[in-house]
């Protein structure tokens, strides 16, 4: 703790060298700004746009209600989750703790823009209407609605135009489209947003997904929500329903089954390996843009740092020269790129319809990453400094 | 009497590069220098005036024969001793070399910061009484670039002479001045050296300077000659 005071003292004593040469060249030190404000401009854009793959991947499984999960020993994710007996349900109800267990069927339909009148891909979900099944407030309030026949609740965040279709809704107009060979209409809005495979979603009833899916069975399952009756351990009924159900279907907490999602988009897909090399690109051109401009500094101060060992400073005195104007650096660095990644993720939201946003824990990652590249290219540029000779000065 | 001598050069070779390469350029140097003397050391180009200096001076290590400078031998010494022992010298170099980044005050400053036993206004403090002394109180906030060439090895003067080091040791100091700022820098060299009770050592060619020498010593083909008959013959 004294050492550490001691240091901090000596250091607040020192002449801070690095700033001022930082300071009396501008031009390099925009450069060099700049160079690590796109650096990590980059990074951000690459890590928020795996985040937002990652999240809106998973929006729909976060949003469930339900305590637990069953869902097909096949299934690979929510877009292909397959299907399962519905009598699984009969069976699952014996178990003690469990309070309730719900259908839910999943499917793919084409659907008309009512705006464009064109084609889109959107996914289809089909629930209780007597039993709430999302977390999302404006879908439960609208569960009557969808009981009538061919009523859907659209995705108003669906990637698109329907700005047009939305307002006249607002306006009380009625909006219909259709679906394959039905015309539905729409019964209300809510907000969840697009990802990248789907363009949006439609909720409805059970029924109206059948009426929508003829070749579909009502015995042929999507995903099961497990409610448990109040103060049953859910990690308990799990584990009983997993031993008591056939090995045709699986059973997950509701967090474990974000996990699966989560894991399945980090295993199946090149999401993580693309975004990581995008990243890393990010990364290197930080690394070589502050090596060029720390190596050019230290070039040009050769013969200042050699009169300085002449004096008799020793060479940890040069290097925290360089140390010194990396640190500055990433600080002057991360700030603009923090600042422009912002307006960025906003831009990027209202123009995707996916949901960019900046954690704290990412800010902390990406200025940590900054101090790395800094650190690394001052570090080269140290090796440098031997050629800072005092015997050559004379 | 070593006690009286700050500079005692016994019996010292040195050689450059290595084996068939190798090439010795200073041969059996003795010299005695006592504390508080100025002595000018001249000679023909390439006879290895700037090697001795660098030798002194702790800035390349001495490889055979004896070296005490201010009492301490620093022939075969470490790396580490080296650098302790170049913060008892003060270096003025043809080239001034001063901090572009730093202000005057701030290059001078550096003289004592590399002590490391004052504290950051106390160096300023003294760093200024220093610039008044070479008559630049006006400049201390100025850069290099601001400065002419006689103010910025005036600057140079005043951070080699601002820790008062024992030795001072100049190599050519106004090769790169007009006649009249070289006289300047001469004359104040002298003067604050007079002051603080410092050794000077200068190698020069500049024969218009050589007036404020206590002695002279000339250096021919790495060997020393130190009568002043023959330094005058040289002249
Ligand atoms: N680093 C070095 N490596 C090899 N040879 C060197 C080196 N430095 C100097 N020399 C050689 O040593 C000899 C003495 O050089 P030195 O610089 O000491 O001469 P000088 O008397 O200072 O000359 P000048 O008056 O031109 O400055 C020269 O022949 C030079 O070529
Ligand atoms: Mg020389």
């Amino acid at each position: 703790m004294l050492g550490l005071i001691k240091t901090l003292k000596t250091l607040g004593d020192r002449t801070p060298l690095g700033l001022k040469q930082l300071n009396h060249d501008r031009m390099r030190l925009l450069t060099a700004i700049a160079g690590i404000t796109f650096a990590d401009i980059l990074i951000f854009m690459q890590l928020g746009f795996a985040d937002a793959l990652y999240k809106s991947n998973t929006q729909y499984p976060r949003a469930l209600q339900s305590d637990l999960v069953i869902i097909s020993t096949q299934a690979k994710n929510f877009g292909q989750l397959r299907t399962f007996a519905r009598r699984r349900f009969l069976q699952a109800q014996d178990i003690p703790g469990v309070a309730s267990a719900e259908p839910l069927y999943l499917g793919s339909v084409n659907w008309r823009n009512p705006q464009t009148r064109k084609q889109t891909s959107m996914l289809l979900i089909g629930q209780n209407p007597s039993q709430p099944a999302f977390n999302l407030p404006d879908v439960n309030a609208k569960l009557d609605a969808i009981q009538l026949p061919d009523r859907v609740l659209f995705d108003q965040a669906s990637r698109g135009s329907y700005d047009e279709m939305i307002e006249q809704f607002k306006q009380g107009e009625r909006v219909t489209s259709e679906i394959g060979l039905r015309t539905v209409e729409v019964a209300g809005l809510f907000e969840v947003g697009a990802s990248f495979s789907e363009d949006g979603a439609l909720i409805t009833s059970d029924q109206n997904f059948l009426r929508l899916f003829p070749k579909r069975e009502a015995g042929a399952v999507s995903l099961g929500l497990i409610n448990l009756e109040p103060g049953a351990d859910p990690e308990q009924v799990r584990a009983e329903l997993a031993a008591r159900l056939p090995d045709d279907v699986q059973v997950l907490t509701k967090d474990g089954y974000v996990d699966f999602e989560l894991n399945d988009i980090q295993s199946e897909s090149p999401i993580g390996f693309v975004f990581g090399l995008g990243s890393a690109m990010g990364f290197i051109v930080g690394v070589v843009i502050v090596y060029q401009v720390l190596s050019t500094d230290v070039n040009s101060h050769l013969g200042e740092y050699a009169t300085f060992r002449a004096m008799g400073f020793r060479n940890s005195y040069l290097l925290g020269i360089v140390v010194e104007e990396a640190i500055v650096l990433s600080v002057l660095g991360f700030v603009p790129g923090l600042v422009i990644a912002l307006g960025a993720y906003q831009l990027t939201a209202a123009a995707t319809a996916l949901p960019l946003a900046m954690p704290v824990s990412r800010a902390i990652t990406v200025l940590a990453l900054t101090f790395v590249m800094c650190g690394a290219s001052g570090a080269i540029a140290t090796r440098r400094l031997q050629a800072a000779d005092p015997a050559d000065i004379f | 009497m070593t006690q009286n001598h700050s500079i005692v050069v016994h019996q010292l070779n040195h050689s450059f590069g290595s084996g068939n390469l190798q090439k010795q350029v200073l041969f059996d140097i003795n010299l005695e220098i006592s504390a508080g003397e100025i002595v000018i050391m001249t000679g023909p180009s390439g006879s290895g005036k700037t090697t001795l200096l660098t030798l002194i001076g702790g800035l390349r290590s001495a490889q055979t024969g004896s070296l005490k400078v201010v009492g301490h031998e620093i022939t075969g010494a470490s790396e580490n001793d080296l650098v302790k022992a170049r913060r008892n010298n003060g270096y003025i170099f043809q080239a001034h070399n001063l901090h572009g980044s730093l202000t005057a005050l701030e290059n001078v400053q550096m003289g004592l910061e590399v002590q490391g036993n004052l504290a950051k206004p106390e160096r300023h403090r003294r760093a200024a009484e220093m610039l008044a002394q070479v008559g630049l109180e006006e400049r201390v906030n100025y850069y290099p670039a601001d400065l002419s060439g006689g103010q910025k090895q005036r600057v140079a003067i005043a951070r080699a002479l601002v820790s008062r080091p024992k030795i001072v040791l100049a190599d050519e100091p106004t090769a790169a001045l007009d006649k009249k700022s070289g006289r300047d820098v001469v004359d104040i060299m002298h003067d604050l050296a007079k002051q603080q009770g410092c050794t000077i050592l200068l190698v020069t060619h500049d024969n218009r300077i050589l007036d404020i020498a206590d002695r002279i010593v000339y250096m021919e083909d790495g060997r020393l000659l130190k009568q002043p008959e023959l330094a005058a013959i040289a002249q």
